[in-house]
């Protein structure tokens, strides 16, 4: 096939230029090295703390405390009026028999105190555990079952998740300006590479046209230039991300049990990490290689 | 039949300068014209018009029919790949063999490594260069790189050849040998077109002669009327 010859002569022709210039396609190579490793960073994180947070929010439970001297008829009302309140999953009752008990199973100190309570008259509360279904909505949620009469106070693990979720979302915002400036930067680099080699070829151009070469015959080799620069790139981090990752999984593990901070499995995360490095350094690699074609070989 | 048909073409570069002023004419499949000139009178712009390197200002530049003055740049390629130039410097390019240089404008067409070796060997047997197709350029005299040039710009069989000044680095004797190689080329049909200072290979060769002044045609010799003036 023509084409297929063809584009084994501009491949060649452009892996010889990357090999050529090495000290400058090094600048840019190196440049893409880092953006890919701090994306690969910044997603495995994100992934990690993300996973973490979805683990804590799905056991996240309300609870809704009622008033010391409510009535048995009214707990039940309460517990339908809950029900009707809508993104609710699952309603248990602790009554204050039942706390007691637990509390004093756990502590002898409490069993001296809580001994001098009948039934009747114990300080604890009644509670409902209140699981809902769309855990961003929690808030809403437990706020509506505290208006419910008779509810004295509602408490639900706000504080910890959302603060961590918010440092999180701040390293989020951050590495994403760090990386968009060093694509950028990236791409200056690749684009001056790849002005170099069109500038050391001149002559070799301007033969082509003569002889009849088509603007795509000419650019093509430039092109992948630029697609081969991200390519050698993109090998290391992508090494790093695959090996690293299933390491730190093995290893973290054997020690972490707790089901919350269950890391996520290596495989086919680590390969969707794989290719999004890969498919951002062909992106990056064009697209400086595109700047330099468009700016230095106007045909 | 005309192969390429000039009808009042005038170039005004963006400087002012008019290299070409309402120029017009016609030259026939097969011919041998040579264009010859004061310095700056225009022989190069002409060729490059031809060879849409330039575009005019104003006027019709048909060449086999297509009226390249028309071209877009992006379309170039088309009719460059249907006539081959030759300068001055050879152009060669230092890294690759001559084989690999003549080879290089078919290899960029995409024909196979068989077609394209036969046609390569024929074309450096025209020019008699066959017995160095493994040499470098800088393995090789003035006149043999010049071969080589022409070697490359004929060997896809183009209807047109232009020179710009072929013998412009060569001394006598190597400059009448490259107008044997380009006689031969033209008998096999192909038309040439030669920009020359050299008034004795031209008063020799008895080709059809334009001489320009100033972007305008001053005179249109026929074969064999061309006389060098004695000073
Ligand atoms: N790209 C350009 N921009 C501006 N002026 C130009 C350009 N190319 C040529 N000229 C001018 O146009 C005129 C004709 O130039 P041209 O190169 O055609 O001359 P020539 O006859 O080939 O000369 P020579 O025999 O020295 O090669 C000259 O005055 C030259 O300075
Ligand atoms: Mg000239």
């Amino acid at each position: 096939m023509k084409i297929f010859r063809m584009l084994g002569r501009d491949i060649r022709d452009a892996f010889h230029s990357v090999v050529r210039n090495f000290s400058l396609s090094l600048a840019s190579i190196t440049c893409i090295i880092i953006t890919l490793f701090i994306v690969s960073i910044s997603i495995m994180l994100s992934a990690i703390v993300n996973n973490f947070a979805n683990n804590v929010k799905k056991d996240m439970t309300i609870l809704a405390f009622l008033d010391v001297d409510v009535e048995e008829e009214r707990i039940k009302e309460i517990k339908t009026e809950i029900e009707k309140l809508g993104n609710i999953a699952s309603i248990s009752f602790d009554s204050k028999e039942k706390i007691a008990k637990q509390i004093i199973e756990e502590s002898p100190t409490f069993k001296d105190i809580l001994s001098g309570y009948t039934d009747e008259d114990n300080p604890l509360q009644n509670t409902y555990l209140v699981k809902v279904k769309n855990v961003e909505k929690i808030g809403e949620t437990a706020k509506k079952i505290e208006g419910i009469l008779n509810v004295e106070s509602v408490q639900y693990g706000a504080g910890m998740v959302e603060q961590l979720l918010d440092v999180f979302e701040t390293i989020r915002v951050v590495s994403l300006f760090v990386v968009g400036a060093l694509i950028i930067v990236t791409i200056f680099l690749i684009s001056n590479t790849i002005k170099i080699t069109i500038f050391s070829r001149r002559k070799e151009i301007e033969i082509m046209r003569l002889v009849g070469a088509s603007n795509i015959n000419i650019k093509i080799p430039f092109l992948f230039e630029g697609v081969f620069l991200g390519l050698f790139g993109s090998i290391l981090p992508v090494l790093a991300t695959i090996y690293g990752y299933t390491y730190l999984y093995n290893r973290l593990g054997g020690f972490i049990s707790i089901k919350t901070i269950e890391l996520i499995k290596p495989s086919p995360f680590i390969y969707y990490v794989a290719l999004l490095l890969i498919g951002i350094a062909i992106i990056v690699g064009s697209l400086g290689s595109y700047k330099a074609v468009k700016k230095h070989l106007k045909i | 039949m005309e192969l390429i048909e000039i009808n009042n073409v005038t170039k005004r570069f963006k400087t002012g300068t008019i290299a070409l002023n309402d120029v017009s004419l016609k030259i026939a499949k097969g011919e041998f014209v040579f264009i010859i000139g004061h310095t700056g009178c225009g022989k190069s712009t002409l060729v490059k018009i031809i060879y849409r390197e330039e575009k005019p200002t104003s006027g019709e530049v048909f060449v086999g029919g297509v009226n390249v003055a028309k071209i877009r740049n992006r379309k170039v390629y088309k009719i460059r790949r249907k006539m081959g130039v030759v300068f001055q410097d050879f152009k060669l390019l230092e890294k690759l063999t001559v084989y690999e240089n003549v080879a290089f404008a078919l290899e960029i067409f995409g024909l196979k490594s068989n077609e394209i070796h036969t046609k390569v060997l024929k074309a450096l047997e025209l020019v008699g260069l066959k017995g160095k197709a493994k040499n470098y350029p800088d393995q090789l005299s003035g006149g043999e790189k010049q071969r080589v040039a022409i070697a490359r710009a004929i060997v896809n069989g183009p209807k047109l050849l232009i020179c710009d000044e072929p013998t412009g680095n060569l001394d006598e004797e190597t400059s009448m040998e490259i107008m044997d190689v380009l006689k031969d080329v033209n008998a096999l049909g192909t038309t040439i077109i030669m920009v020359t200072h050299d008034t004795i290979i031209v008063e020799k060769m008895k080709k059809r002669v334009i001489e320009l002044e100033e972007g305008k045609i001053k005179k249109d010799y026929a074969k064999g009327k061309y006389k060098r003036e004695n000073i």
